[in-house]
């Protein structure tokens, strides 16, 4: 084709050779202009290359004229964001955690800065939706062991639950009374009969009879008499419709005869003050949260929670 | 200069590409010069003025009559006011737009290339500048060819200088749809505006000033897609300019040759009777885009028409019949040739395929007005938290949890109740109650002009189907007619 050229005579231009229902296709040379944007496109995308990472190496890619990197980039736009919250997260750390539900934009600030912090470091044990598992509690119920008020939460958090070497931390543990003879067969089977019907899943019999006896003696100084529990000692609640670990026979069963409890990391050692506030304000909201009960002395409630000894009022505290 | 085949001088020197063709028009007067004239200042006053137009919103909202407020999401027109979530008629004025050019394009041809294109408008103003600064057009061309000397570059420069400024008001003026003009403005005098504000007036400001300037008709015959599509949305009855050749060949050549040739006496019968163009090449002089309208409909026409204005003035020079030139159709055109007479225009315009078009276009345009009218501006999103699904509480009934979105599109604070219906026994709280405080009803305050996100729980007893579904609503306090819901599950088992 490219050896005989055909000459379109109006115009004298080159034929392409192309025909579609008799309009013929031209080859009509570029705009000059174009030509050059061209040529001008594969300068700069060269340059470009150039003043930018690009080129692969044998170690890295080059570093670029204009030394510049998306990490680079990232640190300074997170830099920016902590500057940017500044205002809140140190009205955060003056603010006593049970006086936080005061200013309703700081307690959104700090729910919706715990459930980030919740996402790294919590979900491993309580699940991505809080939801718990056999022996890792649900936190969005309204069960809680060592309580459901933002102090107590808070202090959970801060010390954690039966951490070896942590004096603050909540401690208990139930006897295994199988395994260390308190108990035998027959009278554990009785207990789990009895624990059933308080909690409303049979209905009362022989066995469960004979359990409630041993229940008053061995077991009611920590669940109570009722068996709501008592949680100062972290004892759960036997009346309820929630279990840790199971309310059926079998879990029960192995329950009293080994006995079971779980250990908790304290945060505070590991988070910093704020982190650790906000992760008590998002489990609060998670919808089980309960109510402060005012103490005697409230202006004597907050005792190992803050570092900032001065509360701050709201106008102290910059918009933020 | 047009005597020689287009492309050739180009071919022969160079194999790669052609070097454009300098365009110098000659200034014209006539009817459509002067319809030009018009919609160039009412468009470019639209265009510059529109920003510093006011408009009262109320406090909570900007005074400008158009805004598109991009950090807060908002477009405001006049009274209306669009929230992303309603970006659909901002689509459906953009839909609009095409099909109001089918509907233009397909009874009067390329009017929009002609008249009302941003190219078009600019590079008319340019021109101008160019004959004030450099004079006609044989002054023109002398001044393009001469060497470069103090004068040329005096011209040069006092050029291209006006250019500039035409071109920083046409960039300036348009961030001003995108921010508080009279605050920007003071802003970009003081230097203190954003980054991106400067950054866009500099990128308008070379485009303006190198299309309308450099580029000119490359810009319609190379780099714009409509010309193209146009063709398409064309038949034979769309509005063209036109050269009737039947009339106007063949040519002669000047007044006085015609003259002769009628006297010769020659053999009628062996020539055709001298047509009515005298070959005077005004109609290829006046031309923007330098083309030849006497070889036919081409893609370099953009019709403006000023051939015709050009022609027309020719036609009474010599004492013939004006619209040797003439906005026609093929069709006419035809009926002409045949010696028959015209159909008349309005027929033209009103065909099945205007009209389809003009329907669609109507169509949407009332759809658009009809759900403007009834739009409301209060709106509720219910999204269920799926992880966990359906909890358990201690005393044995379920829960589960909403993230309710409350938009208030009022330019005032309102207070809200929600409701849940669908559920008997519901307690719903929030995530900042505790269940102790559960209602059967929630109340929300929403600042003006915004969305308030809220997690909501609903606890209700277990004993009941495993799905039911359940609608939320909200109404507002202060006028019980404004209402919206917001349809979902209430889930019993499942995590
Ligand atoms: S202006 Fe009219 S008369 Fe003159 S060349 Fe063009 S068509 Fe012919
Ligand atoms: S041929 Fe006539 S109508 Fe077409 S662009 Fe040129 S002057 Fe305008």
């Amino acid at each position: 084709m490219a050896e005989h050229k055909e000459i379109d005579q109006p115009t004298g231009t080159e034929k392409v050779g192309h025909e579609w229902d008799g309009i013929e296709e031209l080859d009509t040379p570029m705009p000059r202009w174009w030509l050059w944007t061209l040529y001008a496109t594969i300068v700069w995308g060269v340059a470009y290359t150039i003043a930018y990472p690009a080129w692969p190496m044998i170690e890295k890619a080059s570093d670029g004229l204009l030394g510049w990197s998306s990490r680079g980039d990232l640190h300074a736009d997170l830099a920016a964001e902590e500057e940017r919250r500044a205002p809140m997260t140190r009205a955060i750390a003056q603010i006593p955690i049970e006086r936080l539900p005061e200013d309703s934009e700081l307690l959104r600030f700090a729910v919706e800065g715990g459930r980030s912090a919740y996402k790294v470091n919590c979900v491993q044990c309580h699940g991505s939706g809080a939801a718990g598992f056999p022996g890792y509690p649900n936190l969005n119920d309204d069960d809680w062991l060592w309580g459901g008020d933002l102090q107590a939460i808070h202090q959970t958090l801060e010390h954690g639950i039966r951490e070896p070497g942590n004096r603050e931390s909540r401690y208990s543990e139930m006897p295994a009374f199988g395994e260390l003879g308190i108990l035998n067969r027959d009278e554990m089977n009785d207990v789990v009969s009895f624990v059933r019907v308080m909690s409303g899943q049979d209905s009362a019999s022989n066995a469960s009879r004979r359990g409630q006896a041993i229940y008053d003696i061995q077991c009611s100084s920590c669940h109570g008499a009722d068996g709501t529990g008592n949680r100062d000692l972290g004892a759960p609640n036997l009346t309820d419709s929630i279990w840790l670990y199971g309310g059926d026979r079998e879990s029960l069963y192995r329950t009293v005869d080994q006995s079971r409890y779980g250990i908790m990391p304290s945060w505070g050692n590991r988070l910093d003050p704020v982190t650790v506030k906000m992760l008590a304000a998002y489990v609060h909201s998670l919808g089980g949260g309960e109510e402060l009960v005012e103490q005697d002395d409230s202006t004597e409630v907050d005792t190992n929670t803050d570092d900032a000894p001065d509360p701050v009022t709201q106008n102290e505290r910059p918009a933020g | 200069m047009n005597d020689q085949p287009a492309n050739l001088t180009d071919r022969e020197t160079n194999q790669f590409f052609e070097a454009r063709k300098k365009v110098f028009p000659r200034r014209i007067d006539g009817s459509f010069r002067r319809l030009k004239w018009v919609i160039m200042v009412v468009t470019l006053a639209i265009y510059y003025v529109t920003p510093w137009l006011r408009w009262d919103r109320g406090p909570y909202a900007p005074d400008q009559a158009v805004l598109v407020d991009l950090a807060n999401r908002r477009f405001y027109m006049f009274s209306i006011e669009i929230w992303p979530h309603e970006f659909y008629y901002v689509a459906g004025l953009l839909i609009m737009a095409a099909i109001g050019l089918f509907v233009v394009t397909s009874a009067v041809g390329r009017a929009w290339c002609g008249y009302a294109c941003p190219q078009t408008v600019w590079t008319d103003l340019f021109m101008h500048i160019e004959r004030f600064v450099d004079g006609g057009r044989r002054e023109q061309y002398k001044l393009d060819d001469a060497p470069w000397g103090p004068k040329k570059v005096a011209k040069r420069l006092t050029k291209w200088t006006l250019w500039l400024l035409v071109a920083i008001a046409t960039g300036g003026a348009w961030v001003f749809y995108f921010a508080d003009a009279p605050m920007l403005a003071r802003e970009l005098f003081s230097g203190t505006a954003p980054q991106t504000a400067y950054f866009s007036i500099f990128i308008l400001t070379m485009t303006t000033f190198i299309f309308g300037g450099f580029m000119r008709e490359q810009v319609c015959i190379y780099m714009c897609p409509w010309p193209r599509i146009q063709t398409a949305l064309m038949d034979d009855q769309s509005l063209q300019v036109t050269y009737k050749h039947w009339r106007g060949e063949p040519r002669t050549r000047g007044i006085k040759r015609a003259k002769a040739m009628q006297a010769e006496e020659v053999d009628a019968s062996s020539l055709l009777p001298p047509g009515d163009c005298i070959d005077c090449k005004a109609c290829i002089a006046v031309c923007p885009t330098g083309i030849d309208i006497r070889e036919g409909p081409q893609i370099g026409c953009i019709t403006c028409a000023l051939c015709i204005d050009a022609c027309d003035e020719v036609m009474r020079r010599i004492d013939r019949p004006e619209k040797l030139i003439g906005y026609t159709t093929v069709e006419d055109e035809k009926l002409a040739m045949a010696g028959k007479v015209p159909e008349p225009p309005l027929k033209r315009l009103l065909r099945p395929r205007t009209l389809i078009y003009f329907a669609i276009w109507a169509g949407i345009g009332l759809a658009m007005l009809f759900v403007l009218g009834n739009r409301s501006r209060l709106d509720i999103d219910a999204g269920q938290i799926r992880n966990p699904l359906a909890i358990t509480l201690s005393d044995g009934d379920i829960r589960n949890g909403y993230v309710i979105k409350l938009r208030n599109m009022e330019q005032r604070p309102r207070d809200f109740v929600v409701t849940v219906e669908g559920i008997e026994q519901a307690e719903l709280w929030t995530d900042l109650q505790s269940r102790a405080e559960a209602t059967r009803q929630i109340r929300f305050e929403v600042p003006a002009d915004s969305v308030a996100r809220r997690t909501l729980y609903l606890a209700a007893p277990a004993e009941g189907p495993e799905r039911s579904d359940i609608l939320f609503t909200v109404t507002a306090l202060d006028d019980e007619t404004a209402t919206a819901s917001a349809p979902t599950n209430f889930n019993r088992t499942g995590n």
